[in-house]
């Protein structure tokens, strides 16, 4: 199994607040990666480098092979990059099939012109979007709600509908940044089933922001801690649980 | 040098009267972050409540510039009360749609009550003097002069009285600052309330200065003191100034050069190069917007 | 009322409906001035209406889908006007009638380029910042144009031919209507509607935000311009204050009453306005109070307006109007 992401020494400092400080860790391709640690430890912050949204002050990123420090946002979901957000951001006065489909478009082709002239092409290309996307929707088991304003949806709902578009793109690597965020343990439970599920159905690599222990423990092949900003362990949930720094400064403030 | 020693003088007079505009625009976007595109017409509606004023009593110039900044200053609050406070939680283009359509309402208010250009009156005798090759007038030195007061003024405000105070916490974070016991709505409705005065203020000037007054100032001054307020970093205080006498500089130097008719050409195509340049203006600060 | 609401819903529905009253009302744009069967006035606020509906359904695609604010299109519309001018009346001046198309895509053309131009500077700029810079290309546009002594400076160009029939005002708007329907329900039509949602999370869903923008942008510009040259080949003459912030500003009315997002809602604003707009020419410049008053009005009553974001099945793709219905 070779490394399908590297952070390679990555620092991001907003003004003097060293946000990351030359972090390094590689995820393998098939695995399923947590990064845990306290607050403010610069965990989305991580995400946010890898997607684009900010550029790193130093340091590289590459994913199968390729650079993506620099490259803008869209570029870099393109290259097979897909993600879901801390505070939701679902396009949520647009209905969910919309939704999956704005994702999924970046697998249609089709020009600006033939769009405006409405070509046989582009009709081609909307029908073959309206199904799979249907599809997706009908296996996260949203088929029913497809014309619901994705706005109005219950939180539960909204974030699986998050997953959903994110897989919409097709990536080979699935960013989820506190995915059982509001959840309680038996949902969690089931989630920990659903993300399983998602890893063997979609083939994604998975690598994940989590508080829930038993949800990072139990789905996990390998964990990366920060804290400060700064990577302070890495290895298996066992060796993770049995790591004193990791228990002085994350587990033993914060018993879950 | 006797030139450009004149031409610099008449700079910093249109300057001033800029800065003082600017002001107003600045501050509004200050604590609610929005565009008040009506407040140029506030300075439009400053020039013609001097004329009503003063043709009716012939009150001291002070006087006078003390009931034109408060008649513009309750009109400025009045438009903030009834047709801002209500769109402060709704979309932004809300806002920005609805101080625009202030705006043209007064401006046509005014035009369809006054259809024709008006003379202004001077409201003192201007004497001229010759230092050199140079000549000022008493007007000049006048306006000049006011403007500088009222900028010092509101800069004391600004930085030593308790509304100032709750004015810059509401620039630095809205949302915080009721929870503090800082009365939010008041302190807006003062900004308002100063800023329209000091963009009153102007109008008077600005009518002593150029004195045929038209209910289309609003837009062909006014709004270019928008254009000085987003040079110099919209929201921010002194960029307002260093905007208005920038702005007051390149004018001047653009009709000294160049035919009169360029002047808004060049007015407009300096703000669209600093907003590629510098999108934030000269001393604003860029927004941060957390993901 | 409510029997002509149900009536309205059924005919929205029937999907015969629509290209039979396209044909209907091609056969009378012709007879009509033809046979003269409504007198001028009429004919020349019919005109008007095919006009206003190009301006509103295309300040709609930035403004209401996208989600941004521009108060630019006058200038828009006031390239596409000069630049067919200068067509019909210097380089072409013996252009047949039937050709009258060709100066009119010249002067959306120009608009589009300089949509484009405006669409770069889009891409760093947002909300209140890019409405500034549209502000500024309307003045740019506006003393410009004062400043060209070919174009006659701020007295404007005089003897345009008057080629702007019944027949090609109503072309224009079935075309119209018609690209920016094939535009919207596209994956560019989604990823505009993805970036007023949400531009940060729209990116990272893989959304050429920029190719978005600059299509919008330049479509939009587009029709700006053929609205333009419409109308100056309708006034015969035209100068650059025709073309002023109280025009953009007019357009803005007719896009936020009809309703944001929405195509039927950009015809209903401009046929409305329009005809408002008439009835209010004996008030004089109160008209110019009434006008402003009533978009602040929207802006607090009613911010999306009549139809916001609701669509009649006409002007849905029949893929799209077929899933609505199942």
């Amino acid at each position: 199994m070779s490394a399908l992401l590297e952070v390679r020494n990555v620092s991001r400092h907003f003004g003097g607040l060293k946000a990351i400080s030359e972090c390094g860790f590689s995820v393998t391709e098939g695995h399923a990666h947590g990064i845990i640690g306290p607050n403010g430890a610069g965990k989305t912050t991580l995400f946010n480098l890898i997607t684009g949204i900010y550029k790193p002050t130093s340091g590289e990123i590459v994913f199968a092979g390729d650079r993506l420090d620099g490259l803008r946002p869209s570029r870099i979901a393109l290259k097979g990059i897909g993600r879901t957000f801390q505070n939701i951001r679902l396009f949520k006065q647009l209905t969910v099939l919309e939704n999956v489909r704005i994702a999924y478009d970046s697998q249609l082709h089709y020009s600006p012109l033939e769009a405006l002239l409405t070509l046989p092409r582009m009709g081609r290309n909307e029908a073959e979007s309206i199904a799979k996307s249907s599809a997706l929707l009908e296996a996260f088991g949203l088929g029913a709600l497809s014309e619901s304003l994705a706005g109005d949806l219950p939180y539960g709902l909204q974030r699986k509908l998050e997953i959903a578009r994110a897989i919409a793109l097709n990536p080979r690597l699935l960013l989820l940044d506190e995915p059982a965020a509001g959840l309680n343990s038996g949902e969690t439970a089931a989630l920990t089933e659903f993300l399983r599920w998602v890893r063997t159905e979609y083939k994604v690599t998975l690598l994940l922001i989590e508080h829930h222990m038993h949800l990072v423990m139990g789905l996990c092949d390998r964990i990366t801690v920060l804290d400060f900003g700064q990577k302070i362990a890495e290895g298996t949930p066992e060796e993770i649980r049995g790591n004193k720094r990791v228990i002085e400064a994350y587990l033993g403030a914060d018993e879950e | 040098m006797d030139y450009f020693a004149q031409q610099a003088i008449n700079a910093i007079q249109q300057g001033s009267i800029y800065a003082l505009i600017a002001l107003g625009y600045s501050m509004v976007y200050g604590v609610l972050t929005m565009i008040n595109f009506a407040h140029g017409d506030l300075f439009m509606v400053g020039a013609f409540a001097c004329l009503l004023i003063a043709s009716f009593f012939p009150l001291p110039f002070i006087v006078i510039l003390i009931l034109v900044m408060l008649a513009t200053g309750f009109l400025g609050a009045l438009l903030e009360r009834l047709a801002y406070r209500p769109l402060r939680n709704a979309p932004r283009v809300s806002a920005i749609i609805t101080a625009l359509g202030c705006g043209l309402v007064i401006e046509n208010v005014v035009l369809s009550l006054s259809p024709y250009a008006k003379p202004m009156p001077p409201l003192f005798t201007v004497t001229g003097y010759h230092i050199g090759g140079l000549s000022v007038s008493t007007l000049q030195l006048m306006i000049i002069g006011v403007s500088i007061a009222l900028m010092l003024g509101l800069d004391f405000l600004i930085r030593r009285t308790s509304f100032g105070m709750a004015m810059r916490a509401i620039s630095f974070d809205a949302k915080t600052v009721p929870l503090l016991g800082i009365p939010l709505n008041r302190i807006i409705s003062v900004t308002f309330l100063i800023g329209a005065g000091l963009g009153g203020a102007a109008g008077m000037l600005y009518g002593q200065a150029y004195p045929v007054i038209a209910a289309s100032m609003g837009i062909l001054v006014g709004w270019k003191a928008f254009v000085a307020a987003v040079v110099g970093g919209i929201g921010s205080i002194r960029g307002a100034v260093l905007g208005g006498y920038i702005l007051g500089t390149v004018e001047v130097m653009t009709v000294a050069f160049l035919p009169s008719t360029y002047r808004d050409l060049v007015a407009y195509s300096l703000l669209l190069v600093i907003l590629i340049f510098k999108p934030y203006g000269l001393l604003g600060k860029a927004p941060n917007q957390k993901v | 009322m409510a029997a002509m609401a149900a009536f309205f819903k059924k005919l929205g529905a029937n999907r015969y409906a629509l290209p039979v009253l396209l044909a209907v009302g091609f056969v009378l744009s012709l007879v009509i001035p033809q046979y003269g069967l409504l007198n001028g006035y009429v004919q020349f606020v019919l005109i008007m209406i095919g006009i206003n509906i190009i301006l509103s359904a295309s300040l709609n695609l930035v403004n209401g889908y996208m989600g941004e604010f521009s108060v630019g299109h006058a200038g828009f519309m006031s390239l596409g006007a000069y630049a067919s001018a200068v067509l019909t009346v210097k380089l072409l001046p013996d252009l047949p009638d039937a050709f009258f198309f060709l100066p009119v895509i010249v002067g959306g053309l120009v608009a589009a380029l300089a949509g484009f131009l405006l669409a770069l500077l889009s891409f760093k700029t947002r909300g209140d910042y890019l409405a500034i810079i549209t502000l500024a290309f309307l003045m740019i546009v506006k003393s410009a144009l004062e400043n060209i002594p070919y174009v006659g400076g701020p007295r404007g160009m005089l003897g345009i031919p008057k080629l702007t029939t019944m027949a090609w005002a109503f072309f224009w708007v079935v075309v119209t209507i018609w690209v920016l329907r094939n535009l919207l329900y596209s994956k560019f039509g989604r990823a505009i509607a993805a970036i007023r949602e949400d531009e940060i999370a729209a990116n990272s869903m893989g959304v050429r935000v920029r190719e978005a923008k600059i299509l919008a942008f330049s479509v939009s510009a587009f029709f700006a311009g053929v609205a333009g040259a419409l109308l100056a080949h309708l006034l015969v003459f035209i100068n650059p204050s025709s073309f002023d912030i109280l025009k953009s500003t007019e357009m803005l009315v007719m896009v936020y009453l009809g309703g944001i997002g929405s195509l039927a809602g950009s015809i209903l604003g401009a046929v409305i306005y329009t005809l408002l707009s008439n009835w209010l020419q004996d008030f004089g410049t109160w008209r110019m109070v009434i006008m402003p008053l009533i978009l602040v009005l929207l802006m607090l009553f009613r911010p999306k307006g009549i139809m916001g974001f609701r669509e009649l099945p006409w002007f849905l793709p029949k893929r799209e109007a077929r899933r609505k219905d199942s």
